[in-house]
C-alpha cells in the first residue's frame, strides 16, 4: 500500500469541468495486494485516477470505484467514509462498482485491502470536495468561506435560509482548482458521526426480497446456457467424445469442445453442452460420452503427497531465517516439544457456483462477472475474443461469496471461449460439482515445529520446518518461485522473544491448483504458531495466557521480516491489547461447567490484531464450541457492526476447515463432490460469538479475514485444556479424540 | 407438456420438460432469479420455496409435482420486503453476501407458521438444511427470535 505518495501528488488530481455534468473529483485507491494483483501476470502501471466522487446537478452523489461486493461491505463502508467528509447521509451515497475502463479503475478487491487502501484517499477526496462546495457558496453569497459549512448534504451560512444543495453548487464547484490533497482539511475524528457508528448494509433489502442480482442471476435478452463436462483429473486432456446421446436431449442446441489453458488462467477445457435451459444443459451433459488423456498427475493422491511431505521433512530445508543456533539450543534443552501439525486442501465453497455471462459481438463484447478481479475477466475475453481492451465490457455483479476464490480467471477465460463459438449471450454455468472438484484450493501443507522453554518461562528456542504445495510455486515462470517468502506469513516474525529462531522450507510437487482462501497462508500459519506456543506454555507448566504475555514481553515493533520496506510492523502493545481484552471479557479463567474449557490464541494478519478465546466441550468424540470471544483491532473502525459480522463469518469459515473440510486426492482428481461428503458448518454448530472491536484513531487495517486464523487453535488448545489431547491434523477425526 | 399451478397469488402455466426442476422453471423460463441455485441435491437449502406452504427444495422437485398447487417464492413473501421476517433479517443485518438468504427466510418463514415462538432446538432443527458459508448463523437465530416476537407483540 505505497500509495500515499501518489495521492499525495497534485498532478494526479483533477477535474472534469465539462459544463452541467456537475462535479468530477478523481483520486486514486491502491490495487488489491500485490500477491494478488501478481496473478493478473502483467504488470501495469498504476493509474493515477481510479476512482471518482460525482455529484450531479439534480444532487446525486456518486462514488465510482474498482472495488467488488461479496458480502464483506464495502458498498456500505465506503460510503460511509466519503459521507463523513461531506456531511451528508451515507445512504444516499450511490456507490458504482466501476465498469471496467482499461484506462482506470485497475483495481480488484482482496488481501482484506479495500477500507485501509481507500480511507485517507478517500476522505482526502471528499474533503476536496467539500471545500469546493463551500468556496463556490461563499462566493455565490458574497461571504467569507470561514462563515459557512458542510451539512445535511450542502452547504449553510448563518441562517437556514442561506442553504444551497451540493448538487445546486456542483456546476459552479466544477469550475474551481481542486485543493491540494496533502493539505486539504480533514474532519477532526472527534466530530465523527458516521464513521465508527453502527450501521447496516447498504443493500440489505434487497437481499432479502429476492431482487439482489448475483452474476447466476444476469439475463440478457437471447441468452442461452451451458455446462462443461471437464477432465476430472488435473492436468488430463480431452481425448474424445461422442455427442449423439447429448444432442438427442430436449432443448440442448450444440456440443462442442473447448482447449485447456494453461498460462495464466489454468482452465481445463472440456465438452460444452450448449442448451435454452440450464436444466437441459445439465441432463444433455449427462448422456455424454467422454474419454479422457490423463495426463502427468493422474497418479496423484493424499497419500502421495502425504509420502512426499515426509520425505521433504527428512531432509533439511532452505534456511529462510535463521537467528542464533536453535538446533543447538534445543538439543541441549530438558524441557522441548517436536511435534508435526498437518493441513489438508481447503475448498472455497462459494455458495453460488461459479459462472460468467459472456456476449461477444463482431464489433465488441459485453459480460457479467461475479468477479474480485473485473480487469483480469476483460484481458482475458479481451485475448480469447481478439478484441482490443476498449471494446470489451464487464459489468460487475454482486458475488455470492468471493473469499479469494473469484480473484481467478479461470471461470470468465471459459465463458470467454464458449461465447467465441456461439456468437450469442451465454452464460456458463457451474454445478456444485463443478465448483468443488476445479477449486483453486488452499494449499495442503505440512510443519514440523521443534522449540524448549528454560526452568523460567523464557522460550529457549523456535524451529518451524514446512513444507507445503505451494501457491507462490504455482504462479511464478518455473524457477522464479520464491514461495518461502509468503508460505510462513507471521510465523516468520512470531511475537514471541527468543534468541534461537529458525526457518526452513521446501517447496512440494503437486498438480492440483491453489489459490488464495480466505485468510491465504496465515489459515495455517496462525495454527501453526498460537498451538505451538500454546504447547510449550504446556511444557512450561505455565497459564497458556500468561506465558504468551510473558514471551511477548515489552512494548516494540517487529518488522515483518519477509517484507521489511513495505510491510507494516506487528506492534506489540496493540496484540498484548486484545489478549487483555479477549481474556477479561471471556473472562479467562473463570469457573466453567464440568467438562467445559478455554483455549485462547492471537495473531497479526493484514495489519489487524485479534484474540479469541474459546469455551468448549468434548462428549462422544466430538467437539462442541459453545462459546467464542473475540477482541479485534483493526484501527479505527468505519462500521463496528460491519466489523463484527466479518469476525463472526471468519470464525465459522475456520470452523468449516478445522472440523468438517478436506479436499483429498486420489487418482489425480478431488474425491469430495458436494456437501454430503464437503460437509459444512450448520446453524446448531454455531457457538455463542462475542465480537469486541479495540476504540482506535489508528488507520483502519483488514478485517474479512483477520477473524479466521486464530479460531481453529483456540478451539484445539481448548480441547487440550479439556481432554489432555493435542489436535495436529485435519479434519479432526474422531479418533484424535478418544 | 403444460404444468399450471399458482404461483405467488397468480395461475401460472409452462410448458417444458415435466422432470425439469421447479428451481430452473422459476429461473430460466420464468426468470425469477430470487430463488438460488447451490447444490442440485437438496443438500443446501439455497433453492427453498414454498409448496402449500410447506419449505421446499425447488431443486429436486419436478415441475409435474407442483401441478395444481401453490408455490411461493422469495419474492411472493411481500411486495414490499414488508413481512416480518424481512424486517427482522433487515434490523439483525443477516445478510453478509446475501446468496444464501432466499433459502433462509423462506425456511424461517415456514418455521414460524409451524411454532410461532419456536426455541432455540426449533430453530436449530428447521434450518439445519440451510448452509451459509459468509457464517450468518447467529443473526439469522437472532432474526427469527425478533421476527417471533414481532409477530406476537
Amino acid at each position: 500500500m505505497s500509495s500515499t505518495s501518489l495521492l499525495d501528488r497534485r498532478s494526479f488530481l483533477k477535474t472534469t469541468a465539462a459544463a452541467g455534468t456537475g462535479l468530477w473529483i478523481g483520486f486514486h485507491l491502491p490495487a488489491a495486494n500485490a500477491q494478488e494483483t501478481a496473478a493478473t501476470q502483467e504488470k501495469k502501471p498504476p493509474n493515477p485516477l481510479n476512482a471518482w466522487i460525482h455529484v450531479s446537478p439534480d444532487n446525486h452523489v456518486t462514488l465510482i470505484v474498482g472495488k467488488s461486493e461479496m458480502g464483506q461491505g464495502i458498498m456500505t463502508a465506503l460510503p460511509m467514509i466519503l459521507a463523513e467528509e461531506l456531511s451528508l447521509d451515507w445512504k444516499t451515497v450511490r456507490i458504482q462498482q466501476a465498469p471496467t475502463d482499461p484506462a482506470i479503475y485497475d483495481l480488484g478487491t482482496g488481501g482484506s485491502g479495500s477500507v485501509a487502501g481507500s480511507y485517507l484517499p478517500l476522505r482526502r477526496a471528499g474533503a476536496a470536495a467539500r471545500e469546493m462546495f463551500i468556496t463556490a457558496a461563499a462566493q455565490h453569497w458574497n461571504v467569507n468561506p470561514d462563515t459557512c459549512v458542510a451539512k445535511d448534504g450542502g452547504i449553510l451560512h448563518g441562517a437556514r435560509k442561506n442553504f444551497l444543495t451540493y448538487g445546486e453548487l456542483a456546476d459552479a464547484a466544477s469550475k474551481l482548482p481542486v485543493p491540494d490533497f496533502k493539505t486539504v482539511p480533514l474532519k477532526n475524528s472527534a466530530d465523527f458521526t458516521i464513521v465508527g457508528h453502527d450501521t447496516r448494509r447498504y443493500e440489505g433489502i434487497e437481499k432479502v426480497n429476492g431482487t439482489a442480482k448475483f452474476g447466476i442471476d444476469s439475463r440478457v435478452p437471447g441468452m442461452q446456457y451451458a455446462v462443461i463436462e471437464r477432465c476430472p483429473i488435473f492436468g488430463g486432456k480431452l481425448k474424445s467424445f461422442d455427442a449423439a446421446k447429448a444432442k438427442a436431449v430436449p432443448g440442448v442446441i450444440d456440443v462442442f469442445s473447448i482447449d485447456p489453458v494453461g498460462s495464466s488462467a489454468f482452465t481445463a477445457g472440456g465438452v460444452v453442452v450448449r442448451a435454452d435451459s440450464s436444466w437441459a444443459a445439465i441432463q444433455g451433459r449427462k448422456a455424454l460420452q467422454v474419454s479422457w488423456d490423463e495426463g502427468p498427475h493422474a497418479s496423484e493422491s493424499s497419500d502421495s503427497l502425504r509420502q512426499q511431505f515426509l520425505a521433504n521433512a527428512a531432509q533439511p530445508g532452505k534456511v529462510v531465517r535463521n537467528d542464533g543456533d536453535a538446533d543447538a539450543a534445543i538439543s541441549s534443552a530438558t524441557r522441548k516439544v517436536d511435534v508435526v501439525y498437518e493441513f489438508p486442501f481447503a475448498a472455497h465453497a462459494t455458495m453460488e457456483p461459479m459462472n460468467c455471462a459472456v456476449h461477444i459481438r463482431p464489433d465488441g463484447a459485453e459480460a457479467w462477472v461475479p468477479t474480485q478481479a473485473p480487469q483480469w475477466a476483460q484481458d482475458v475475453i479481451a485475448g480469447v475474443s481478439g478484441l482490443p481492451r476498449e471494446s470489451v465490457v464487464v459489468h460487475t455483479t454482486l458475488m455470492g461469496g468471493g473469499f479469494g476464490r473469484r480473484y481467478m480467471g479461470d471461470f470468465v477465460m471459459e465463458a470467454a471461449q464458449v461465447a467465441k463459438v456461439t456468437h450469442k449471450p451465454v452464460m456458463i454455468l457451474w454445478t456444485r460439482e463443478d465448483d468443488m472438484q476445479h477449486d483453486f484450493y488452499r494449499p495442503s501443507s505440512y510443519h514440523r515445529l521443534s522449540g524448549a522453554v528454560d526452568a523460567n518461562g523464557n522460550l529457549a528456542a523456535w524451529k518451524h520446518f514446512q513444507t507445503s504445495t505451494s501457491i507462490d510455486a504455482m504462479w511464478s515462470p518455473k524457477g522464479k518461485e520464491t514461495p518461502e517468502n509468503s508460505e510462513f506469513a507471521t510465523a516468520i516474525f512470531i511475537p514471541y522473544q527468543t534468541p534461537n529462531y529458525r526457518i526452513e522450507y521446501t517447496v512440494a510437487q503437486s498438480g492440483v491448483p491453489r489459490a488464495w482462501w480466505r485468510s491465504v497462508e496465515h489459515s495455517t500459519s496462525g495454527f501453526v504458531v498460537e498451538s505451538f506456543v500454546d504447547e510449550l506454555a504446556a511444557a512450561a507448566g505455565r497459564d497458556p495466557l500468561a506465558f504468551r504475555l510473558r514471551l511477548i514481553g515489552e512494548d516494540r515493533t517487529i518488522p515483518d521480516f519477509s517484507n521489511p520496506k513495505e510491510g507494516k510492523p506487528l506492534v506489540t502493545a496493540r496484540l498484548k491489547g486484545v489478549l487483555n481484552l479477549a481474556a477479561q471479557k471471556a473472562p479467562w479463567g473463570k469457573p466453567l461447567p464440568k467438562g467445559h474449557a478455554q483455549g485462547i490464541a492471537t495473531y497479526y494478519s493484514f495489519e489487524s490484531y485479534t484474540a479469541c478465546v474459546a469455551e468448549v466441550s468434548v462428549e462422544n468424540r466430538a467437539i462442541k464450541v459453545h462459546r467464542l470471544v473475540y477482541a479485534v483491532d483493526c484501527g479505527r473502525p468505519i462500521n463496528p457492526n460491519g466489523v463484527a459480522a466479518q469476525v463472526e463469518g471468519a470464525a465459522i469459515y475456520g470452523l468449516s476447515a478445522a472440523l468438517y473440510d478436506a479436499i483429498t486426492i486420489r487418482g489425480g482428481r478431488v474425491e469430495q463432490a458436494n456437501f454430503n461428503n464437503y460437509a459444512m458448518p450448520r446453524i446448531a454448530d454455531t457457538p455463542k460469538t462475542e465480537v469486541y472491536v479495540v476504540p482506535s484513531n489508528e488507520e483502519p487495517t483488514g478485517i474479512g479475514e483477520p477473524g479466521l486464523p486464530v479460531v481453529v487453535p483456540a478451539i484445539c488448545n481448548a480441547v487440550f485444556a479439556a481432554t489432555g489431547k493435542r489436535l495436529r491434523r485435519f479434519p479432526i477425526r474422531s479418533e484424535d479424540l478418544a | 407438456m403444460a404444468t399450471t399451478f399458482t404461483l405467488n397469488g397468480k395461475s401460472t402455466t409452462v410448458n417444458v420438460d415435466p422432470q425439469m426442476p421447479l428451481l430452473w422453471v422459476l429461473r430460466d423460463t420464468l426468470d425469477l432469479t430470487g430463488t438460488k441455485f447451490g447444490c442440485g441435491m437438496a443438500l443446501c437449502g439455497a433453492c427453498t420455496v414454498h409448496i402449500n406452504g410447506e419449505a421446499a427444495r425447488s431443486c429436486i422437485t419436478p415441475v409435474s409435482s407442483v401441478q395444481g398447487k401453490k408455490v411461493t417464492t422469495i419474492e411472493g413473501l411481500s411486495a414490499d420486503g414488508s413481512h416480518p421476517v424481512q424486517k427482522a433479517w433487515i434490523a439483525e443485518d443477516v445478510p453478509q453476501c446475501g446468496y444464501c438468504q432466499s433459502g433462509q427466510i423462506m425456511s424461517a418463514v415456514a418455521l414460524l407458521a409451524k411454532k410461532p415462538k419456536p426455541t432455540d432446538a426449533d430453530i436449530d432443527d428447521a434450518m439445519s438444511g440451510n448452509i451459509c458459508r459468509c457464517g450468518t448463523y447467529q443473526r439469522i437465530r437472532k432474526a427469527i427470535h425478533r421476527a417471533a416476537g414481532s409477530a406476537g407483540a
